[in-house]
């Protein structure tokens, strides 16, 4: 199954189990989604259900929680997350934070989905990943699926979640197709928020990874093996609650970390997992935690440049084996 | 028939060169034509449209038309083949269709006339002659009466109280009483409150007591906001009447969604949002208005143009006619009314209620009227206008006395029964204000309470860290924060 039918698949199911669950966003309806993950949900659903908005991210994400305010369930979609800054007012000051400045008067059970993150060649205004941005709010739930499996489950969780979260996709994960089994298939399927998934396990090092990022550490995985180097890659699923027992529970099984991710570096998701790590696991590591990430400019254009600006495959294969070899900082050594 | 073509093709030719037509860019073959000849062609696109009718305009529907609602009646007209004999249709944009002037006249930016602002009473609190209004009770008046007296009086006193120190900050409304218990006695309690934040008369209306009132502005334990917010940010989902945020004008989209689901529930309600002069200048505003008029939603937009944000006067904020005049930039049906009159005010919004509920559709409100207070009690407006203009605004027009005197010319009031309520008022203010400063603040658990539905596993070892580290020392944390 493709992620993008595993998206609306779950879409589909949701709505169909719970009426007041709604889709609203640019082109979501008539068009059949930008990238088509609503393909079907307007004539299935109609008008009242599946919201084609004008081009005001600011005001139809306002909208969402004024109707989550008042008992809908609304899944606003971001053409981009790019587009979310926009919003951001709305998501953080209205919907993260009404429950608590509320005193538990006001929940928002809303869910903002999306691609995120670099695509293919889209430039600097359409490649930035939000990650970090989002998870730094206390109020909010994120989280990056990355096969059809947490597509699915992930997706049906946040519906249902009381709490507002923000959902980030992967434009190019989209197309890509993953293997489920029927327990994924059916319709009550779901997961849980704040469990990170271990996509294969090692012994040597970890690799905790999101999103697309995953698919790149399970190849770096692969030629690591080759190399005499057992990997284990955590596909860490949920950003915000961040899974810090199974993170930290691995590394002090292999003593060794790198963490990748496709965003910018200062302040990313990548610190944060160093500094759990820091706070719990110090005395396992056996070498500094390796922290891969996007470059620090604004993504480029042209083909050449925009490969050098975010992770490839050799660039986790290059510090799994830092972390393993290693017995001298990098700077030293040069 | 002909008469009209002749003019028509006149027309043609002396735009054609210039503009191109560009209505028929949905027609490719009619589009070649244009552009190859100067020969009129209308004869030949009519010709063409006769033989084959549906070739041009079956797909207009598909292109061009938002079929859900039935308001877009422009559309709609031009849907028929049977139109076709009529150059005017033709000659048709997305939108529907629109009349051709050959004067290149700008619609000027201001209006010959302002808006006309609708009253009922006069300054003196007399009926103007043939004044159409809602009618109201003997027992409604008196309420009304009463709670803006008590309005009044809530803000005198907690005003003082923030000037001595007792609570760190106020916002009062003085001079909007008539806005603030009007607009609420117009409505139901299953209509929705958006509040911007100078509009606690409309809680008080619905009966959220002085003491709750007080227990927020101190941020006790009995505060039903559990002292997570500044003073004057009440809330509460009893009275339908949505937390205060003090971010400006974010509380329009909110409203226009929660409008979509009481529209989806089919429910015998509305929203109500209210806003000032500066909060139309948020993109809020704009996006709000715009999609609960394409969405048809029942919402009112509430404006209190009082003149000022915070400094900044109207003329430093927008250059059109008030706020009244965008309602129609969005489509949307609009009234300017006195702010400072009761009666108007209870009328329209009553009115304002009825149209958005039946005929499923938002409404502009304009109130005009003056902020007589300054913005909080971290501003002096004295500052930045005159302090004779504030003065002659809270004594000669306010709307208290006046509604006062029209009351009293009903033979409804009298002075013994002012200075009851007055002095009723008082005491029970200055008791409710006492009792909330002696209530002890939040436990420290609601410190990480209602962050998520459920407490998330960080946020539990992060109290238990909390009350360990206060065990440890005590003489590190104030003595008097309940554990």
């Amino acid at each position: 199954m493709t992620v993008r039918d595993a998206l609306n698949s779950a879409l589909d199911e949701e709505m169909s189990a719970d009426p007041k669950v709604f889709l609203m966003g640019e082109e979501v309806g008539e068009y059949q989604g930008a990238y088509k993950i609503s393909k079907g949900l307007l004539d299935k659903y109609g008008p009242e259900r599946v919201l084609d908005t004008p081009i005001t991210e600011a005001g139809f994400t306002g909208i969402g929680v004024g109707a989550a305010y008042y008992g809908l369930r609304p899944v606003v979609e971001f053409m981009t997350f790019n587009f979310s800054m926009q919003a951001i007012d709305h998501i953080i000051n209205s919907a993260a934070k009404s429950n608590y400045m509320s005193a538990g008067q006001i929940s928002v059970p809303i869910v903002f989905r999306g691609p995120n993150g670099a695509a293919a060649g889209v430039g600097a205004q359409h490649s930035q990943c939000y990650a970090a941005w989002f998870a730094a709010c206390p109020g909010l739930k994120v989280l990056a699926p990355y096969s059809s499996e947490d597509a699915r489950g992930l997706l049906k969780a946040a519906i249902r979640d009381p709490d507002p979260v923000v959902f980030l996709e992967n434009e190019l994960l989209y197309g890509e197709s993953f293997p489920v089994s029927a327990e994924v298939l059916d319709s009550s399927f779901c997961l849980p928020i704040g469990k990170a998934k271990i996509e294969k396990a090692g012994k040597d090092v970890t690799i905790t990874a999101f999103s697309k990022m995953v698919g790149y550490a399970l190849k770096a995985a692969e030629i690591l093996t080759k190399e005499g180097i057992s990997a284990e890659v955590i596909n860490l699923r949920s950003i915000r609650p961040l899974d810090r027992p199974t993170i930290n529970d691995s590394v002090r099984k292999t003593n060794r970390l790198v963490t990748v991710e496709e965003g910018f570096p200062q302040h990313g998701v990548g610190a944060e997992i160093c500094t759990s790590i820091v706070e719990e696991s110090f005395g396992y590591l056996d070498a500094p935690v390796e922290r891969i990430a996007g470059a620090d400019v604004p993504m480029p254009y042209a083909a050449n440049l925009e490969r050098l600006a975010v992770p490839q495959v050799e660039d986790i294969v290059r510090a799994a084996k830092r972390a393993c070899y290693r017995s001298m900082p990098l700077a030293a050594a040069a | 028939m002909a008469v009209c073509l002749r003019t028509s093709r006149a027309i043609i030719n002396s735009l054609q060169s210039k503009v191109g037509l560009l209505s028929m860019i949905s027609q490719s073959s009619c589009w070649s034509s244009l552009t190859h000849h100067r020969e009129p062609p209308f004869s030949s696109l009519k010709a063409q449209n006769v033989r084959d009718p549906d070739a041009n305009f079956c797909d207009k529907a598909t292109l061009y038309s938002s079929r859900r609602f039935e308001s877009v009646k422009t559309e709609k007209q031009f849907n028929s083949p049977d139109d076709v004999d009529h150059y005017q249709q033709i000659l048709d944009f997305p939108g529907g269709k629109v009349a051709f002037t050959s004067e290149m006249r700008f619609i000027s930016e201001s209006p010959v006339e302002r808006a006309h602002c609708y009253r009922v009473l006069d300054n003196d609190g007399q009926l103007i002659l043939c004044s159409k209004f809602k009618k109201v009770s003997e027992e409604m008046a008196i309420k009304m009466y009463s709670d803006m007296v008590t309005l009044q009086t809530m803000d005198a006193f907690f005003y003082e109280a923030q000037r001595q120190g007792r609570i760190s900050f106020y916002a009062t409304t003085i001079g909007e009483e008539a806005i603030n218990i009007a607009s609420a006695a117009a409505l139901t309690i299953d209509d929705l409150v958006f509040p911007q934040y100078r509009e606690p008369g409309v809680l008080l209306w619905r009966g959220f007591t002085l003491k709750e009132f007080a227990n927020q502005c101190f941020g006790n334990k009995a505060d039903n906001g559990k002292g997570r917010q500044m003073p004057i940010h009440y809330g509460s989902n009893k009275h339908n009447y949505f937390t205060v945020a003090a971010t400006i004008a974010t509380q329009l989209p909110h409203a226009v969604g929660a409008a979509y689901s009481l529209k989806m529930d089919r429910r015998n309600a509305c929203v109500i949002t209210y806003f000032g002069d500066g909060g139309t200048s948020e993109g809020d505003f704009h996006a709000a208005l715009n999609l609960a008029a394409v969405r048809e939603v029942p919402v009112i937009f509430f404006c209190r143009n009082n003149g000022w944000a915070i400094s900044t006067p109207t003329t430093d904020q927008f250059r059109s006619d008030g706020v009244v005049v965008k309602g129609r930039g969005y489509g949307i049906r609009s009234i300017r009314v006195d702010g400072n009159d009761a009666l108007a005010i209870y009328s329209s919004v009553h009115a304002a209620r009825e149209m958005a509920i039946s005929e499923q559709r938002p409404i502009l409100i304009e109130a005009l009227t003056y902020r007589v207070g300054h913005h909080s009690t971290s501003d002096d407006s004295t500052k930045y206008r005159p302090v004779d203009e504030i003065e002659w605004w809270r004594s000669a027009r306010d709307p208290v006395a006046r509604f006062r005197k029209w009351i009293e010319s009903n033979g409804w009031w009298c002075s013994e029964a002012e200075s009851e309520l007055r002095n009723s008022v008082k005491t029970q203010l200055l008791q409710a204000i006492q009792e909330a400063e002696k209530i002890e603040k939040s436990p420290l658990a609601e410190l990480f309470t209602d962050v998520y539905d459920v407490p998330p596993s960080n946020l539990s070892e992060q109290e238990k860290l909390l009350r360990e580290t206060i065990r440890r020392h005590p003489q590190d944390y104030p003595q008097d924060v309940p554990i």
